[in-house]
């Protein structure tokens, strides 16, 4: 035990020596959070208008002011012609024109109906939509001001609840996928590198030439990688309660054992990416094209999964990211109980066995 | 000048020889480009509705049959409790809970209003805020619908009712198609990922085998040096721009509206802002690794708050001046403005001019940084 102590000592002076990877290490989850609690959102406001007015009465300047002052929007500026719009999408910053018809209040007096149009700059679409939808809603509310609030017959009222995360905040959506990317960056990733930098020094023969035993060996590489990547988990979750007030509404322990299992697994996957590898760049080059890029895109962190063709859709079923990211959102958004995400913890449990049988049958002892 | 021309020939030689990362820069990036534009699709259809009917009459019915029929839902399931509901929210089985009340019709009918309930998952904040509008909007066209029947029906008489009629347009991208938004985009993600990791490896690379020192021996000048590490990964660079236009044509269809020499000469400039950037971290790391996580480290950054998602303009004021700094927003400004909307040369001027000073800058800093003496 006191040997096996004295490894893991070893390789803590291995990690605390190199001051410029531990700093991006701890650095990167800290700035990634920030980023994406503070300035990465989908919440629009502030979009940039121009407004066309055809008739410039009382009524369509009401409107006008209506909208802008909803604080979705700012006014770009003004247009005079229909034919003006295309240039001013051109130079970049306008989203949308609103256009209001001629006679816009002497055709509601006389006709009871005017016409508005909108044209949204759809190069992004969910932009254009969202925008769309909002100038669409403040309308409304403008026509039931203008019919003196008068209901209807018939009116169906919906009344509208959003659950688990009501002011649509984004971090709520990312602190699961960063907690898994990170995860999968340290253990996965440090312990591939570290490992076959070992062989590559050559210092790997030395340990192997130890009394120890060669697992024994491999454990203690692994140990200071569980405890790193168990504190910058840690570090993560408290900066999302504690800053972001995202919740964690399901038992903080079965939080918390699934992050160790995932972590064993990633853990074992990256002792097998070792095993397969000689050098420090192709271990590198693996771990980030093999495992990252996997794991940011097709894990359903950033990109919704449902919307992905079949074939990327049976893909994703074989990263193990995926099965752990509906895990920490069921406990910490959802907060439901192990019933409803034991298969999902099952497959981990059916991974990391794959892995350590997989890397143990292909460890060898001697190094060529 | 006949300096500059061996040091490119021999970083040349040095990269083909490489059959390791040959397929790393050639292969990976179409390999990404196809892989990303397909996954990266944040358009929002199908969602999951799951119907609860305490009503079972023939309203209710009318508006489920109206949501289902709409483009943008799926009916997932239906239920008679609100218990279900919950269920099928927890267990990932629905975006979307619309609860009929028992008496729906009966009320709708005698007291003129009654309410309905919309249950969204907003875990995904715009997922949930556009299906929340969408279901607003069939349920107010179903309400309009019914409404007129009725008073054809009972031949009620109203007071005129003035009514806005609204139409939109959607320019640019009619079929409201994601890959149109994102192709551009993760083209500009991939010229940039390829020329900073290879350019922020090289020198480093050098310096790991010793050959620095060989070089630093000879009478090359340090601007020699520099520019002779510059040009092949910026010849390598426009040559993988071109293989991602051809794929964005023939497997994606995506209109190219502007001038393609436009994207181009932006091109060099920002690739040389790109490159030069790899080139100074690799003056001052010790090795490989720790240049590969610095460059990935600001790279992730750069791409998070590049607008490749999610708009600038959504973000906090001081984000979006932090964001004048990021060399990757200019470039995928660029690249959609030019290639979706034809703008020209005047209106991105200020792009080019930006994009070219901070080139100037970065590489001096490169070629002073760069230390002959070890």
């Amino acid at each position: 035990m006191k040997r096996f102590l004295a490894f893991v000592r070893k390789e803590f002076y291995h990690i605390f020596r190199d001051k410029r990877t531990l700093v991006i290490l701890f650095g990167m989850p800290v700035a990634q959070i920030m980023l994406f609690g503070y300035a990465i959102t989908n919440e629009i406001k502030d979009a940039k208008i121009a407004i066309l007015d055809k008739s410039k009465d009382h009524l369509s300047k009401r409107l006008s002011e209506k909208i802008l002052s909803s604080g979705y929007f700012v006014l770009e500026d003004y247009l005079n012609a229909e034919h003006e719009a295309e240039g001013i999408f051109q130079e970049g910053s306008v989203k949308m024109v609103l256009i209001i018809g001629e006679d816009f209040d002497e055709n509601l007096q006389q006709n009871h109906t005017s016409h508005i149009q909108l044209l949204a700059d759809a190069t992004d679409p969910n932009t254009a939509n969202t925008l769309i939808n909002y100038t669409a809603s403040i309308i409304r509310s403008f026509q039931s001001e203008l019919n003196d609030h008068r209901s209807l017959p018939l009116t169906i009222t919906p009344e509208v609840r959003m659950l688990y995360n009501p002011n649509l905040k984004s971090v709520f959506l990312f602190v699961p996928g960063l907690i898994t990317v990170i995860l999968m960056l340290v253990s996965a990733m440090m312990t591939s590198i570290s490992i076959t930098r070992e062989k590559e020094t050559g210092t790997m023969e030395v340990l192997l030439a130890s009394p120890m035993q060669p697992l024994q060996v491999i454990l203690a590489k692994v140990v200071p990688y569980l405890l790193l990547s168990f504190v910058n988990a840690l570090a993560i979750l408290i900066l999302g309660y504690y800053v972001f007030g995202v919740p964690i509404n399901g038992s903080l322990i079965l939080l918390l054992l699934e992050c160790i299992l995932f972590i064993l697994m990633a853990l074992s996957l990256g002792i097998l990416i070792s095993t397969v590898t000689h050098t420090q760049q192709t271990a590198l080059l693996i771990s980030l094209m093999g495992l990252m890029l996997p794991t940011i895109l097709l894990s359903g962190f950033i990109f919704p999964i449902e919307n992905m063709p079949w074939i990327l859709q049976m893909i994703s079923h074989i990263i193990p990211a995926k099965w752990f990211i509906i895990v920490v959102k069921s406990i910490m958004l959802k907060g439901v109980g192990i019933g409803y995400f034991w298969k999902e913890t099952l497959i981990l449990v059916g991974f990391t066995l794959f892995f350590v049988i997989l890397s143990v049958k292909k460890f060898n002892i001697r190094l060529a | 000048m006949r300096i500059i021309q061996f040091l490119v020939r021999k970083e040349f030689l040095q990269i083909f020889r490489n059959k390791g990362m040959l397929p790393i820069i050639f292969i990976m990036p179409v390999i990404q480009l196809v892989v990303l534009a397909n996954a990266a699709n944040f358009e929002i259809e199908n969602l999951k509705l799951f119907f609860i009917d305490k009503d079972q009459s023939t309203l209710s019915r009318l508006l489920r049959s109206k949501m289902d029929g709409s483009n943008y839902f799926l009916l997932s399931g239906f239920g008679l409790s609100s218990q279900d509901g919950a269920t099928a929210l927890d267990r990932n089985q629905a975006d979307l809970v619309i609860e009929i009340p028992s008496g729906f019709e009966k009320k709708l009918v005698r007291e003129n209003t009654q309410k309905i309930q919309l249950v969204v998952n907003a875990i995904d904040g715009t997922k949930g805020a556009l299906a929340n509008f969408y279901a607003l909007e069939v349920i107010s066209q179903f309400n309009q619908e019914i409404r007129q029947d009725f008073q054809a029906i009972n031949k009620v008489g109203v007071s005129p009712f003035n009514r806005l009629q609204v139409e939109y347009s959607h320019w640019f991208n009619p079929d409201l198609n994601y890959k149109t938004f994102m192709v551009p985009g993760i083209l500009v993600l991939l010229v940039t990922m390829i020329g900073a990791f290879l350019s922020a490896m090289n020198i480093v690379r050098e310096k790991e085998i010793g050959t620095i020192e060989q070089l630093n021996v000879t009478p090359i000048k340090k601007y020699q040096f520099i520019t002779g590490k510059l040009l092949p990964f910026l010849i390598l660079g426009l040559v993988e721009l071109t293989i991602g236009f051809i794929i964005a044509k023939v497997v994606f269809d995506i209109p190219f509206v502007g001038s393609i020499f436009l994207i181009y000469g932006f091109a060099v400039i920002y690739l040389t802002l790109v490159l030069g950037l790899g080139l100074f971290i690799s003056t001052f790391t010790e090795t490989q690794q720790q240049a590969m996580f610095i460059t990935w480290f600001f790279l992730v950054i750069f791409i998070l708050m590049g607008g490749l998602f999610t708009a600038i303009e959504n973000m906090p004021l001081w984000a979006q001046r932090i964001t004048l700094f990021n060399p990757v927003r200019y470039f995928i400004e660029v690249v959609r403005m030019v290639m979706l909307k034809g703008s020209g040369l005047m209106d991105i001027k200020w792009h080019a001019l930006i994009v070219f000073l901070y080139a100037v800058g970065v590489n001096g800093l490169a070629i002073y940084r760069y230390r002959k003496t070890v």
